[in-house]
This record gives C-alpha cells, structure tokens and sequence, in this order.
C-alpha cells in the first residue's frame, strides 16, 4: 500500500465522535460588528490610513485626473531612477503619459532578466484589487500583466488603491469579491513594507522585500483635502 | 559556511540541561525580557475578553469541524492542488518526506535550496538529509538564517533567535559572512542578511516553503510572513515544494479570517502580518514569474496516532502560534533548546510524544507546573492542561481497555513506584491495617530516613506527625 493509503486508512480508522457544527464565520462576523452596519466610507477611509500609518506604509491622497503627476513628483524626491511598470493595464497609457523618467515594463519571462531585476530596478508600480481598513492592508492580485515579483523585489513599491474598493474587513473582502470562486496563482495581502524583529526583537523595515511601501489612494476630489 | 546542522539532543536528558539553562542568568534575562514583551504585545490585540472569547470558540470549532473531515478534505485538497498543476506527494515519515524532496532536487540537478520558515521541515531534519545528498539547504528567515549560521537550532518556532543578543549577532556575522564588516546596528546586520540572501533567492534551484493554512476548497496554500523570504523562497527558483502536516487544512477559504486574525494577535501582537501569501498553482502559459513546478508534501509523522485517540486529536487543532510558550512559566525559565525537541514549550510537550515517542519524550509532560497558562491563552482553547496529565499517565501505565496504545506507553513505568501505590492502596481500604500503619508511623516517626529520593532534591523531607489526626481529634 502506498503511504497515501496508509495515511487515509489510520485517519479514517480513528473514532469519529459526535460532528461539530459546521462553523458560522459570518454570523460570527455580525456580531464582532455589534450589530452595526458596516462602517461608511469616509471612516473606513481614514482607518485605512491610520492602519497603514502605522505600518510605516506612506498614503498619499490622489485623484483620477492627478496620480500620474503625483507619482512622477513622488518618484523624483525618491530618486527614483527606474520605474517597474506593467503593460497592458488600465493604468499603463496615463503612465506613459505622466513623463516618469526610467519607466520600465515587465515585459519578459523573469528567466531572462532575473539579475537585472534584482540590481537595477529601483521602484515599482502595481495596481491593487482592493484593501482592507481594520488592518491597513492591499489586496494585490498578480496576473501575466502585473507579475507577482513586482510587489516583491523592488526596494520601493507605489501601489494603486481605489478607495472606493476598501473592505471593513478580510472577510467582506473574500465575500464581496467572490474570492472562492477563483483565486490567481498567487493572491496577496500586503500591508506595510517588509519588516523583522528577530534580532533581540527590535523592528528593522527592508528585510526581504520592499523597504518602503507608498499607496495612492485614489479618493473623490473633496475628500484629497 | 553551511556546516552540517546539529542532531536535536535527546529529550531523555530534558531535566540535565534544564538545570544548566535556569543556572545561565543570560539566557534567562534575554527569554524574560522577550516573553514580557510578546505577553504585552498579544494583551493589547485582545482589549475585550467576551470578542476574545468568541472567536477562540469560532477558531476552536472550525478547527474541530475540519480535524472530523481530515480524511475527506485531504482528498478534496489533493484533487483541487492536482487540478491547479501542484504534485502532491504523502509522507508517513521523516525518511520518506525526506526522500521525497531530495528526489525533486535530484531530478533537476539542484545544488541549492532556499528555506522559507517551515518546522516541519526542522521536525524532518531536512537539512541534515539534504547535506547527506550533497545540497545545500539554506535558511532565510532571519532569525533562522542566524541560528543556522552559528550551527544551532530555533529556540522559539516564531523567533527562532530569541535566545541571541544583538552582540552575539554582530559578532557571529562578522566571523562567519564573507566580506561583512562589525556593526552592532540592528538596521545594518539586517541589510548585510538581506544582500546576503538576495543573491541566493537568485542562484537557488529549489524554494521551500511551510504551510500556514491549507484550503481544501481551492487548492489554495496560505503562507503567513512578515519579512517576505516565504514570497522569494515561492516564487523565484523555478522549483516550489511547500512542506505541511497533514492537520493544517480547512474546509473553506472563509474559515482562513478568524484562524489568521488570530494566529497573528497571539503569536506576536500583530492585527496582520506584512503578508500573506495565497498560493494556487505554479507559473501558468503566459506568467512571467513564479516557479514552473510546485510540489506539496504532506507529512504524517505520528500526527496520525493524535488524531486517533478523541482526547489526545485536539493536540492537532494547534496553529503554530507560540503564545503557549510565550506564557509559560517554565519555557521562559530554560528556553527553547533545553526540550531538545523541534516544538519546545507546552504545544511540543504534548506534540512530541507522537512524533518521536513516549519512550524518548515521557519527561517532556512533567515540564510543567499546570498553572493552565498555556490553555488559557491557546487561540484554538486545546486543553494543554489536561492532555499533560492525560500524557503523564500513558507514561507510567499500560493502556486503558477501548484505548489505542501510544507509541512508547508505559515507557515511564517503575517497579518501585508501582509497588509503593499497590501497597498504599491495600493499606488504605482496609481500616485495622491502616490504623496499625498510622501507629507505627507515628511512634517511629525518627526512623524517617533524611534522603527521601526526588523529595528531597528541593525539599525539607517528610517526617510523620508526633500523633495522627484521628487520634488527635479523638483527645480534643
């Protein structure tokens, strides 16, 4: 027999007891909630920043007409010298557009490039597919146009938040969003720069990943004040 | 530089190094202040008990709904991985899971693995198999990346260098990391770690990874991280095998938000990690990064003998959080390496023993004082308490009728010991017997020897009272 069938064999050998409930994580939701209505978008908005805040992560308030300009002018008091962007996207035209110095698209297989993405690539820009305002946190969804390295590698990362697409919470966002009907290769939260506290527990940002993460939250035009 | 790693220590010698840990005032300063400031930091995650407490009971029951169907959602979780492009493999043992993915690095030629945080991987040794088959096997959490660096094990599963000071860091990478200069700044040891591991992420064949959770609906693997090497360890080489035992899946995505909520809160204070990372497949047509090939390994390893007894399955409700270590008054006292096992503290009191055995482990459920600070705090409320004297007497006993033996039962088992309570039981159910002994007891009471064996290690001995109790209550 293979260790396959061992295994299931032992497991389904075993005493199966009274079957618990099966778990009523929404319900249980409801009421963390104290029965309120989730909360309105203005004070999920300033909870967001707050959350990011305080994961050393950057907000800037943007809009639709001015993010590219915001994002050029943020990429030159960074020194940013080479930007990480991916093609075809929605946002890739106003990029182009913007005149960000060192723009760089993702635009071949990493076996090709890998050193060069390592060393040479100062920042990135990816869009995100929502956040969450209880724990400061992107919700980035990688695809053939924006790889999964993009948020990764780069020791700056700009991402894109609609605030319009910020959730209470991780759940409302797997519900809302119909997460289990089909998830991408590699789904990610994010929330803040990376980040270790193993020597003598003391925080040093830049570990791994990114060493700064700015958000630009795309708000209506009153709520940029 | 990547000397091979060190065997763990035999936990049979627990008490010997025990003693050595609570004599060194160093360790004890630095698990002290370490242990306060993670006890602070989970305190304030949890503000108010009656929400803490509802979502232990959510957390506990999604555990236990998923532990009922383990067979079932190892099935389904199997077949969705299989669909998305995972190979899954299942290992009964530490040779076979080790064979495994040796066989994986062999086929294509790798000569260096790059290791996200994973204790299975620690409780398989896969390191010391890996040096045996000539790879290299590199740690990249950094804590892990130090404690491999100086030829150590983790002394904590969620800060694995707790046991080292900042000096001893900065002297360490000075010695041992070609190139680096001395510097006592945290900010500069973890940039000399990061340049370090960058190159590897690079130039590595083969990413492991451990599992936080395993999601049996989409075929999904959740990784929990703050520092982002579980990501580069995932995605850069162009081999990923992701290591788990075969307890870590639920049934549906959304019963991931309550067990991560939690498992963060309580094990560093954290509402969320930086990342967490929802793995479905490899690198699909058109994809421009992420590994071409990904593996699952799912490992068994005594987890099946746990999940066979009703008491003892909750063992495998644990999320790997540590706050039962955390808060415990003898962890804190002799650290992570006095166990000499992979998981130290409460959670690897009562996981060890089906892991390695209650022969080589029996001493490991006596490391406690069952002060119930371990279950109290416990996300998922597993009785640590009660599955430590449970444990206790499969140590000293032959098994009980309708029960399953344990690897190892009785192993603890003394004929003296045996004796004295066979002795004492015939005494005590028959009166004109126990009178005698109560009469002779108190005239000789001077014969008491002064070396009463483990009494007396720490103790005045025991000396009978000049008159025995019903007799004093008689003269009243």
């Amino acid at each position: 027999m293979s260790a396959r069938d061992n295994i299931l064999q032992r497991l389904r050998a075993a005493p199966s007891g009274t079957p618990p409930l099966s778990p009523d994580v929404r319900a249980w939701q409801a009421l963390s909630r104290g029965g309120m209505a989730s909360a309105a978008r203005a004070a999920r908005v300033d909870l967001f920043c707050e959350k990011m805040a305080f994961w050393q992560a950057e907000v800037v308030r943007v809009t639709r007409d001015d993010w590219p300009a915001q994002l050029r002018t943020l990429c030159a008091a960074k020194g940013v010298r080479s930007l990480l962007y991916g093609e075809d996207t929605e946002q890739a035209a106003a990029l182009l557009a913007a005149g960000i110095g060192g723009l760089q698209p993702y635009d071949r297989a990493i076996d090709d490039w890998k050193q060069d993405l390592f060393e040479n690539i100062d920042a990135s820009f990816t869009s995100t597919r929502g956040g969450i305002a209880e724990t400061g946190t992107l919700i980035i969804w990688p695809d053939a146009s924006e790889p999964r390295l993009m948020s990764l590698v780069p020791p700056i990362h700009f991402a894109l938040l609609d605030a319009a697409k910020l959730y209470d919470t991780l759940l409302d966002a797997m519900i809302e969003q119909g997460w289990s009907g089909g998830l991408p290769t590699n789904a990610l939260l994010v929330s803040g720069p990376s980040k270790t506290a193993d020597i003598q527990v003391t925080l040093a940002y830049g570990a791994h990943g990114p060493r700064e993460l700015i958000v630009l939250l795309l708000v209506d035009e009153e709520q940029t004040a | 530089m990547n000397s091979r790693p060190l065997d763990f220590v035999p936990a049979s010698e627990f008490k010997r190094r025990a003693a050595e840990a609570v004599a060194d005032q160093h360790l004890r300063k630095s698990f002290r202040g370490a242990m306060d400031f993670l006890i602070a930091k989970r305190a304030a995650q949890f503000p108010d008990p009656a929400a803490l407490e509802r979502q232990r009971v959510l957390a506990e029951q999604i555990r236990q709904y998923s532990l009922a169907r383990l067979p079932d959602l190892l099935e389904q979780l199997e077949r969705k991985l299989t669909e998305n492009g995972v190979q899954v493999h299942w290992a009964e043992n530490a040779q076979q899971a080790n064979r495994i993915i040796i066989d994986i690095a062999r086929r294509h030629a790798a000569k260096l693995m790059v290791k996200g945080k994973s204790m299975v991987s620690e409780e398989i040794e896969l390191n010391h198999a890996m040096a045996d088959a000539g790879i290299e096997a590199l740690e990249s959490d950094m804590g892990e990346y130090i404690v491999q660096l100086d030829g150590e094990k983790p002394s904590h599963i969620i800060m694995p260098a707790i046991h080292k000071t900042k000096l001893e860091i900065a002297r360490l990478f000075a010695a041992k990391v070609p190139g680096a200069a001395y510097t006592e700044s945290v900010d500069e040891l973890i940039g000399i770690g990061r340049a370090v591991l960058r190159e590897k992420f690079m130039t590595a064949g083969i990413g492991l990874s451990g599992v936080n959770f395993a999601v049996a609906e989409t075929g999904t693997l959740c990784l929990v991280e703050n520092e982002g090497n579980g990501r580069m360890c995932t995605t850069v080489p162009d081999v990923h095998i992701a290591i788990t035992g075969i307890e870590k899946v639920v049934e549906k995505l959304e019963h991931v938000p309550p067990l991560f909520g939690l498992l963060t809160r309580s094990a560093t204070g954290q509402a969320i990690t930086t990342y967490f990372n929802m793995i479905s497949g490899p690198r699909k047509a058109g994809e421009k990064d992420g590994p071409r090939e990904m593996h699952l390994v799912l490992v068994d390893n005594g987890r099946s003998q746990a999940y066979a007894d009703e008491q003892l399955r909750s063992t495998l409700q644990c999320i790997r959080c540590g706050a039962c270590m955390n808060h415990c008054p003898v962890y804190t006292r002799i650290g992570g390496h006095a166990y000499g096992t992979t998981y130290p503290g409460p959670i690897g009191e009562i996981f060890s023993p089906h892991l390695l055995g209650l022969a080589a482990t029996h001493v490991l459920p006596t490391a406690s004082s069952l002060c119930g600070a371990c279950g109290e705090v416990c996300p998922v409320r597993i009785p640590i308490p009660e599955l430590l004297i449970r444990l206790r007497g499969d140590a000293q006993h032959a098994v009980r009728p309708g029960r399953v033996a344990l690897r190892g039962q009785g192993a603890a088992r003394s004929r003296l010991v045996d004796a004295v309570w066979s002795g004492w039981a015939a005494l005590y159910s028959r009166p004109a017997l126990y009178r005698a002994f109560g009469w002779l007891a108190t005239r000789f009471r001077l014969l008491t020897p002064p070396m009463q064996s483990g009494w007396t290690v720490s103790r005045t001995p025991l000396k009978p009272a000049k008159r025995t109790l019903h007799e004093e209550m008689a003269n009243r």
